[in-house]
């Protein structure tokens, strides 16, 4: 992920406990992000759709896990091959790993990295749910996941952390992931809405969210989850890097926040508490790729510029007509896009590496490679994601059908709802429902 | 007899209920109910997208009363359920033709 360390040989890294066991803690935090996320978008939807907006986000911690363990880890760190894939058998099922090999150039087993790189491909393609809401087979949602994580995801994460990797090698700086994640992530969704369409009633029916406490509780786990997301991603080496980058998540989230509800109250006259966690997220998405390398200071300002634009930005898909239901291009892609930016003018060349932005001295370098970085994860994943979604939909349909869209895709896509509201006889078990089972045993045992 | 209908703000239930009790009316029933008057509902934003709220959460409380308690009982109502502000509610009267207490079979103003 980040520019190795040139050591020495007789320096060779040894294992670290306090690294590794820092570092499992960090991969736990960033998995806790999955279900932060389900619940941030959970509550953002209508009640009907709730659950299945959960799930779109848990349902990836199941594919991606798997595949990240049979092939993803070999795509995305193996030996790389022109810049663009990785591939090495002993990742093949992570099994030609030993259980003390380290990652080359750090104090961590490979294990380690790799599960601590998995929560962070697990949570990249539940970024994109949040703009299909309502409306997409769960089937079709789950093939697109299996299928955009390797497509997409896994080279994409080669490209620009792996050693080799095209990105990496020009320099581009993507701390913990503004570009592999969250650019990858905002593109994908606005390639995916491209070929699928609006929610049936889009600008004209109410469609506020059901729970602001669940978007609330969501968004603070993911806050929390952020600090392994961000203070893991130098690999718990010893030199500081992490805690800057600790500070930093904290500063940037705290002044988006600010600058998200200072827009609100001018604008619409109030402080909302979906304006306070869309700020908060909006500012830890821009200091994602940008905090390893800029100073606090520097990181207050990424935060406010981040809070400020994404708050203006989340308003365009009503003007532009696309319906990005929760905002994933509004936050997530325009938050990477200026946090990685940002980089080009902010870093100091004193913390994560020594290139220097446009305000240390640095010149249009650094800003050149970010924007290569930016524009090319960008293009690629938005035309990558946007076949994909065209390919499910000709062959399975991604949607669901135009009755169960409106009655509410709870009940037909997952046979369960969010909340019991009924009052007399509501939750009584029927004998159609009831009786099945043992029926259904019995007989089989007389036909046996 | 009367049946009294009051649709008012919710948070004026345990006033009504009191003052009701301490006129000696019997019993009664709440449900909760929405809906609008003159000034409608109000205005939400999120993420700055605004939506019109039109119905508003209130409840409805029913009572039945004998003919004489009937102006006393509505005016009980108006005075506890008033706030003041925009949204207070309505109150009604119609009339009973019949009523039944349904254990005993009692019918008309014993079965109140």
């Amino acid at each position: 992920m980040a520019p190795a360390i040139t050591t020495l040989a007789a320096d060779a890294p040894t294992l670290s406990a306090a690294n590794t066991g820092f570092m499992l803690i960090c991969s736990a935090l960033v998995m806790l992000m999955t279900p932060g996320l389900a619940f941030f978008y959970g509550g953002m939807v209508r009640v009907k759709s709730s659950l299945n907006m959960l799930m779109m986000s848990f349902i990836s911690l199941g594919i991606v896990t798997v595949l990240w363990v049979l092939y993803g880890f070999g795509i995305a760190f193996g030996t790389d091959s022109g810049g663009v894939v990785g591939w090495s058998s002993d990742y093949l099922g992570l099994s030609g790993i030993g259980i003390t090999e380290l990652w080359d150039g750090y104090t961590v087993p490979v294990y380690v990295f790799a599960v601590f790189q998995l929560m962070f491909a697990v949570i990249t393609p539940a970024l994109i749910s949040g703009a299909l809401a309502d409306r997409v087979k769960f089937s079709a949602w789950a093939l697109f996941i299996a299928l955009w994580a390797t497509v997409v995801y896994f080279p994409v994460a080669h490209w620009v952390w792996a050693p080799g990797g095209w990105l990496f090698e020009m320099g581009v700086i993507d701390f913990a992931g503004g570009t592999a994640v969250h650019i990858n992530a905002g593109a994908a969704a606005l390639g995916v809405i491209l070929v699928i369409g609006k929610r049936i009633g889009f600008k004209k029916d109410p469609m506020r969210p059901h729970s602001l406490p669940l978007v609330m509780l969501g968004a603070s786990l993911l806050w929390f989850g952020w600090f392994g997301f961000n203070a893991g991603s130098w690999l718990g080496n010893d030199d500081g890097v992490g805690a800057v980058m600790f500070v930093n998540t904290q500063v940037a989230a705290g002044a988006a926040m600010l600058a998200w509800l200072a827009y609100e109250k001018l604008r619409h006259g109030s402080f909302t508490t979906l304006g306070a966690a869309s700020g908060a997220v909006a500012g830890l998405v821009a200091i994602t790729p940008a905090g390893g390398s800029c100073s606090p200071l520097g990181a207050i300002a990424i935060g406010a510029v981040s809070g400020l634009v994404c708050a203006i930005a989340v308003g365009l898909k009503y003007k532009l007509g696309y319906d990005d239901s929760l905002d994933v291009i509004g936050v997530h892609l325009v938050g990477g896009v200026i946090g990685s930016l940002l980089v080009g003018f902010f870093a100091t060349g004193g913390v994560q590496s020594e290139a220097a932005g446009l305000f240390y001295g640095g010149g249009l370098e650094q800003l050149g490679k970010q924007a290569v970085g930016v524009f090319s994860v960008l293009a690629y994943s938005l035309v990558a994601s946007a076949l994909l979604a065209f390919l499910l939909d000709k062959t399975m349909r991604m949607r669901v059908s135009e009755d169960d869209e409106v009655s509410g895709i709870d009940q037909v896509e997952h046979a369960e709802t969010a909340y019991d509201f009924s009052g007399a006889g509501g939750g009584a078990p029927s004998r159609s429902t009831a009786a099945p089972v043992p029926a259904a045993a019995a007989s089989k045992k007389v036909n046996a | 007899m009367k049946l009294i209908t009051a649709i008012v703000k919710p948070h004026r239930l345990d006033e009504i209920k009191d003052a009701l009790q301490r006129f000696g009316v019997q019993g009664l029933t709440v449900s909760e109910a929405s809906g609008y008057g003159r000034q409608r509902g109000h205005t939400e934003v999120y993420r700055g997208a605004e939506y019109t709220v039109d119905l508003v959460p209130k409840i409805r409380i029913e009572v039945v009363v004998e003919d004489d308690d009937a102006e006393p009982v509505m005016e009980i109502l108006v005075t506890s359920a008033r706030t003041g502000k925009i949204g207070d509610g309505k109150v009604w009267s119609v009339p009973v033709d019949a009523l039944v207490r349904v254990r005993t079979g009692e019918r008309g103003a014993e079965a109140l």
